[in-house]
């Protein structure tokens, strides 16, 4: 049942062949079984899942079943949970339990999913390995000495080791695109606005989007549907039409215009894992997909600028947790400025600090413009290479990450050579634009990922190209060793 | 040596919107503390701000009021400090991109005169909660009650050279926004809140001298007294051969002075960038054209219309219109009475003497506009003289009711009956016979005076009920 798609699962659901509360309670077993390996839940729901199974269930036999009635499903730890304890991955948010859902959480909930946890992430969402959880870190199911990819990392690595048929997920760099491609999965990051931010504890506001990992483009679009709404509460929030995002999944690729930029394969992309890209391009071409050389000349950019905004953003979003409203408060405090430097010393990580300097010194009086100001300036230029590629090709194809899951440990001395790891998934974000990576083939038994990226509100497409390559090859159905 | 005093406003004022700037709280003033914060004024993690439209509107009218430029692309910047009563660590404000552009608005002094004071800019931005350092044994409470109410900032250029230039100033931006209805001004809640920047420079030079900021006056007196102490004090250390510091600086109404609050030496870094939660707000033509042609008259058209229309004086006029509540009491009560000249006396004179003296604002007058225009209208018609008139007034004060009520219940009607008049005339003649020799034998030039003599016994005789007129004419044809 564990090895089923979301697709699969309604089916089954909806012909009564099994109920909600079976698949709850299997998917439940196999987390309590398994999970001691891979470390990708912080929080599991039983009770509520097993309520919201049965409520699915009446559901189901009244015939009155939305889109995802029964399907069980996790939410990284950053989507608020009514009742249930976000941590944001952080020994400061260990006590938060929110009085409200997230918009994801609140539109999966009305479509019928039901939640089995809240999974795993780097703290706050900072970090490309998942080992700056205060958690501890998750174990990739490829290879559990390797790193699942980060931030969203426990999502990934519960659903590669099919501990939950998909999971949200958040995107502010590459941190669904990543995982997913360090862990063989399908991660869908919408272009920014697409999906509300209401509820999803933020890191760096003007990057941050909500997406999900699942096994299959299929079901990234039956979940991505039941993530997507208009939401006042968000302002960045925007009110485009949504498409059915399934409808257009069999559609051939034949003809479809796809730009390979020069700049995405030069040093630094693992050799290994250019030659599978080389291979899916090959697919493509097989599908009748016409492939051009194209040029975002300002993709060197990327990293230096986001590692500019994000921490701007990221220093004032952290300011919240002082300590005197929610969250950990040192013991004992003198004074003001005492209980504002302890419970912030105390209890945020090393990564997260680091980022609150860089930001609080890119912001400061004097530096403003070299730094702050000077990124946004790059920033638009980076968005423009992209809008010219978009008057050329529908889609640009390359790597998503430089190289496989690499070993714990490997980088954390380093953080420059960390955050390349995110060199090709970074700019889509600085442009707000739609991208997700899909499973293209094993470099020494480990997945490697192969990143689409869409013009704006692309979605649909997206997904049909996606879709399209996972019924030529079969890249996205092998399994962790294990996990089965 | 002489000195020139250089003075610029920064004066916040508190829209009177029914929820915050970025949530749907309400902001009624004086409920139970942190009842009306909710998770995005307490800054809960992944909550996220909605920036309220009425606040624009209201930042626009002020705008037009203030004839100044209105930002047609207005961005929301974060303003980063730690402080308890802060939640999210920084303030939403506003800095490069502000709602409201350069301006000038005139104001008018004293003597009469005018002076023409420049606006730097006005930008929508929201209030801070409130720390509460006394009753907690030793420790601070948090209110954030207030943590979200949109306020006006407005940032005069360094224009005004005297205390009195300043109030003035203050009074006039302060009948904009009651005219408006934008804000309901208080200053005692702290809905209009003022910061001075005062320097001062020897006469006849250009370079502004070092400045003292003066934090939150909450009076027009104190703002007026604020300025004059700061200035003395400046003065004295300067030719005392001291030097003076830019800092923040209290003033103690109590002891009217100002005192240091902490040095702007080592100001924070705010470390400004727009917030990201927030788009840039763009206004388009149609939009703000619509808020102009429904913007109420303001005080000078009304002062214009008071001269025009009712014959008022410059000053009277002025006085008038200089807070909404009055010019519209005055207006009911000239229309009601159609005797405009007399409203305006009533209104200046008796009317605001009461209520200076009862600390009541026009607004809550015990005597209605009504009232006023039926004891007007029975000045007119003789039935009370005026002096009468200002007995009734008093009663009608301590609410006994309308003037024609008081006038019956009390007798206070005039007596003009010739029969009886003739009476106390003849009465006050047979009693003063010498005086009535003095008269008759007395040269005509002088007759006009004395008759005042033989008027005043018959008003005191009729308790101040007799109709003068009809007295004089009577004394006239008796002691011929």
């Amino acid at each position: 049942m564990h090895t089923k798609t979301i697709a699969e699962l309604t089916q089954l659901l909806r012909r009564r062949e099994v109920s909600s509360r079976e698949l709850t309670e299997h998917f439940l077993q196999r987390i309590d079984q398994r999970d001691e390996r891979y470390n990708s839940f912080i929080t599991v729901t039983r009770e509520q899942a097993l309520a919201q199974a049965e409520a699915a269930d009446q559901r189901l036999a009244a015939g009155d079943a939305p889109a995802l009635c029964g399907i069980p499903i996790a939410h990284k730890d950053l989507f608020c949970t009514a009742g249930v304890r976000t941590s944001c991955g952080s020994k400061m948010l260990d006590n938060f339990i929110a009085p409200y859902n997230a918009t994801v959480v609140e539109n999966l909930q009305q479509s019928g999913a039901v939640m089995l946890g809240k999974t795993n992430m780097d703290e706050f969402a900072m970090g490309s390995s998942n080992e700056t959880s205060f958690y501890g870190p998750v174990k990739n199911p490829w290879d559990t000495n390797c790193v699942p990819g980060g931030s969203s990392g426990g999502s990934a690595a519960a659903v590669a080791a099919l501990l939950t048929p998909a999971a949200t997920a958040s995107d502010t760099g590459g941190s669904i695109r990543q995982p997913a491609a360090l862990c063989g999965l399908t991660g869908f990051k919408p272009t920014y606005g697409r999906i509300s931010r209401w509820g999803m504890i933020a890191f760096a506001s003007s990057l941050d989007q909500a997406g999900v990992l699942t096994r299959t483009a299929e079901d990234a679009a039956l979940m991505l549907q039941a993530m997507t709404s208009f939401d006042v509460k968000d302002s960045t929030c925007v009110d485009e039409p949504v498409e059915n995002y399934s409808a257009r999944l069999n559609q051939s690729v034949r003809g479809l215009k796809i730009g390979v930029p020069k700049e995405y394969f030069g040093a630094g992309l693992h050799p290994q894992t250019a030659a599978k890209v080389q291979e899916a391009i090959a697919t493509y071409e097989s599908l009748g997909a016409e492939i051009r050389e194209i040029s975002l000349p300002h993709t060197h950019l990327g990293v230096p600028v986001y590692y500019v905004i994000a921490p701007a953003e990221c220093s004032a979003n952290m300011s919240r947790f002082d300590g005197v409203r929610y969250g950990y408060r040192c013991d004992n405090p003198q004074d003001l400025t005492d209980l504002y430097q302890r419970s912030r010393a105390e209890a945020l990580g090393e990564e997260v600090k680091r980022r609150i300097l860089i930001g609080t010194y890119a912001l400061s009086a004097g530096y403003y413009d070299a730094y702050y100001h000077k990124a946004q300036q790059v920033r638009r230029l980076i968005k423009q290479d992209f809008l010219d590629a978009f008057t050329e090709v529908d889609l640009i194809l390359g790597p998503t990450s430089p190289s496989p899951a690499f070993p714990f440990g490997d980088k954390v001395a380093d953080p420059v050579a960390m955050y390349l790891e995110d060199t090709y998934t970074i700019a889509t974000n600085l442009a707000g634009l739609p991208g997700l990576s899909i499973p293209c083939g094993l470099v020494d038994d480990k997945p490697v990922g192969l990143q689409l990226i869409g013009n704006y509100f692309a979605e649909a497409q997206l997904l049909n190209a996606a879709h399209q390559f996972q019924q030529a090859t079969d890249f996205h159905t092998r399994i962790a060793p294990g996990a089965a | 040596m002489e000195w020139e005093t250089v003075i610029g406003l920064e004066i916040h004022v508190q829209l009177s919107t029914h929820t915050k700037l970025f949530s749907g709280a309400s902001t009624t003033f004086g409920a139970a503390p942190n009842s009306q914060a909710c998770a995005i004024d307490l800054a809960m993690p992944g909550t996220l701000p909605t920036a309220n439209a009425k606040a624009f509107h209201y930042a626009v009218m002020f705008g037009l009021a203030m004839n100044a430029g209105i930002g047609k692309r207005s961005v929301f910047e974060r303003k980063n400090y730690f402080y308890p009563d802060l939640p999210k660590g920084y303030q939403t404000t506003q800095l490069a991109e502000p709602i409201v552009g350069p301006g000038v608005l005139n104001i008018q002094l004293a003597d009469g005169s005018h002076k023409a004071v420049r606006l730097h800019h006005a930008h929508l931005e929201e209030d801070a909660g409130k720390s509460m350092h006394e009753d907690y044994h030793g420790m601070s409470a948090i209110d954030l009650n207030r943590a979200g109410t949109p306020l006006i900032e407005v940032v005069t250029e360094p224009d005004m050279r005297s205390a009195e230039e300043a109030v003035a100033y203050l009074k006039k931006v302060h009948a904009i926004i009651t005219y408006l209805g934008i804000s309901d001004g208080d200053m005692s809640q702290g809905s209009m809140r003022c910061d001075a920047n005062v320097s001062i420079r020897p006469k006849g030079t250009e370079t502004l001298g070092t400045r003292v900021e003066i934090k939150n006056i909450n009076s027009f007196r104190f703002v007026e007294k604020a300025i004059k102490v700061e200035v003395e004090r400046q003065i004295d250390l300067i030719e005392e051969g001291g030097k003076v510091i830019q800092e923040t600086r209290l003033y103690d109404s109590e002891k009217n002075e100002t005192r240091s609050m902490r040095s702007k030496e080592v100001a924070n870094d705010y470390r400004y960038f727009p917030c990201p939660d927030l788009l840039p707000v763009i206004l388009d033509d149609d939009y703000i054209e619509a808020i102009r042609r429904d913007l109420p008259e303001l005080p000078d058209a009304k002062h214009q219309r008071f001269c025009n229309d009712y014959g008022l004086s410059d000053y009277d006029a002025a006085v008038l219109t200089a807070e909404r509540a009055t010019a519209d009491y005055f207006e009911a009560v000239a229309s009601e009475s159609d005797e405009p000249k007399l409203a305006a006396n009533w209104v200046m004179g008796e009317l605001a003497g009461y209520l200076n003296r009862a600390e009541i604002s026009i607004s809550r007058s015990p005597v209605s506009a009504q009232h006023l225009a039926a004891l007007i209208k029975r000045i007119k018609d003789g039935t009370v003289s005026g002096k009468i008139a200002k007995q009734v007034f008093e009663a009608m004060c301590e609410g006994e009711g309308d003037p024609d009520s008081i006038i019956e219940t009390r007798g206070l009607k005039q007596v003009s009956d010739t029969g009886a008049l003739e009476q106390m005339v003849d009465e006050v003649i047979a009693n003063n016979q010498a005086q009535v020799e003095n008269y008759r034998s007395a040269d005509p030039s002088k007759q006009p005076k004395m008759l005042g003599f033989f008027v005043g016994q018959i008003m005191k005789a009729s308790k101040g009920q007799a109709n003068p007129q009809a007295v004089n004419d009577i004394l006239l044809k008796k002691l011929k």
